[in-house]
């Protein structure tokens, strides 16, 4: 079946939209049941490593490159680097690595 | 717009310039994996200007490349865009109680982890004009280094391409990681998450199913079992201290 992406994007604009908005205008106290602050305190994290490994290795040419930007990657972030230089460096991890003719 | 105001919207412009840059960069590796996904430049600015999430956007580009159905895209970007749930509630802690309802679904529009840092580190109530001088600055950076990046994957040679797919993966990192230092049960989520997608991947029951669906589950699963055997006031501890300060 042929499917539309800008009905795509409305979908994840409109999702999106509601997620951030929602909670804006509604809630004007805490939430206050722990479980429940635990879980979305804790989602961020699940699902950005869950995407990030191993698909880090697929996104390259070779696996290895992808391999060795995610750990570069992890050492810069651990040195609290910014999210601009992390990504910097991932990117010309995996330039570099691809370059050398065993990969 | 009253003099006060004005002052809080330049504010908002000189702390979201650097978040703009950084944006730029990483969204034209957005913009490889969106024109991956068969979109073109304007509907790939236009899904950015309406999303302003990178994680999100990714999934849902990933989900277009495979064919996924409507219901499945808004699923998955509910799942990887639960955490503006959270900023958004902690968020509406910063406003005064008695701001309206349209500076509310304003500021809501972009709510992403950069501004939503900015404004936070905020003393006192925030003021949502400082908010709309990040957000007038940041959404073209994030929004045309999406279009640049679908129109320039095209001409630059695949090593380079190769090089600056795994630009968002960095950025995922550096969201998670620093935080994984600082409390071991991140670090060991993180690190169950790395365990467990990589199985999934393998194991024969869970590797015929879409990425997508497979992300939403061990997502869930995941911060489920961590909220239940280690539940977390870390939140709410941030905030309290945000007010004493």
């Amino acid at each position: 079946m042929e499917q539309n992406i800008w009905i795509y994007i409305f979908v994840m604009a409109a999702v999106s939209y509601l997620i951030r908005m929602t909670p804006l205008a509604l809630i004007r106290r805490e939430i206050t049941n722990k479980y429940l602050r635990s879980f979305l305190f804790y989602v961020p994290y699940a699902t950005l490593a869950v995407m990030t490994f191993p698909a880090i290795m697929e996104a390259t040419q070779s696996p290895i490159a992808g391999l060795l930007a995610l750990l570069a990657g992890i050492v810069l972030a651990w040195k609290g680097r910014s999210l601009f230089q992390v990504a910097v460096l991932c990117c010309a991890v995996v330039f570099v690595v691809e370059l050398l003719p065993i990969f | 717009m009253k003099t006060e105001n004005k002052t809080y919207f330049q504010h908002g412009m000189r702390d979201g310039c650097p978040i703009a840059l950084g944006y730029f960069a990483v969204a034209f590796t957005l913009g490889i994996a969106a024109k991956n996904a068969g979109l073109s430049a304007v509907q790939a600015l236009v899904a950015s200007m309406l999303n302003n999430a990178s994680a999100g956007e990714y999934a849902g580009f990933s989900l277009i490349a495979a064919g996924s159905t409507y219901l499945e895209t808004a699923i998955m970007t509910l799942v990887v865009n639960a955490r503006y749930l959270l900023m958004s509630c902690s968020l509406s802690q910063k406003l005064k109680p008695e701001t309206p309802l349209r500076h509310r679904m304003t500021i809501a529009f972009d709510v992403t982890d950069e501004i939503f840092g900015i404004c936070v580190a905020q003393p006192g109530y925030l003021n949502p004009w400082y908010a709309y001088g990040a957000i007038a600055v940041a959404i073209p950076g994030w929004a045309f280094g999406t279009y640049f990046g679908v129109i320039m994957g095209n001409v630059l040679p695949t090593r380079v391409v190769s090089a600056l797919s795994v630009g968002l993966y960095g950025m995922f990192l550096a969201i998670i990681i620093p935080p994984a230092r600082k409390n071991k049960v991140i670090a060991g989520l993180v690190a169950a998450g790395f365990a467990a997608s990589f199985l999934a991947n393998r194991l024969p029951l869970l590797s015929g199913m879409s990425a997508g669906l497979k992300t939403i589950m061990l997502t869930v699963a995941l911060a489920l079992l961590a909220a239940v055997l280690f539940p977390t006031d870390s939140v709410s501890n941030e905030e309290k201290k945000e007010e004493v300060s």
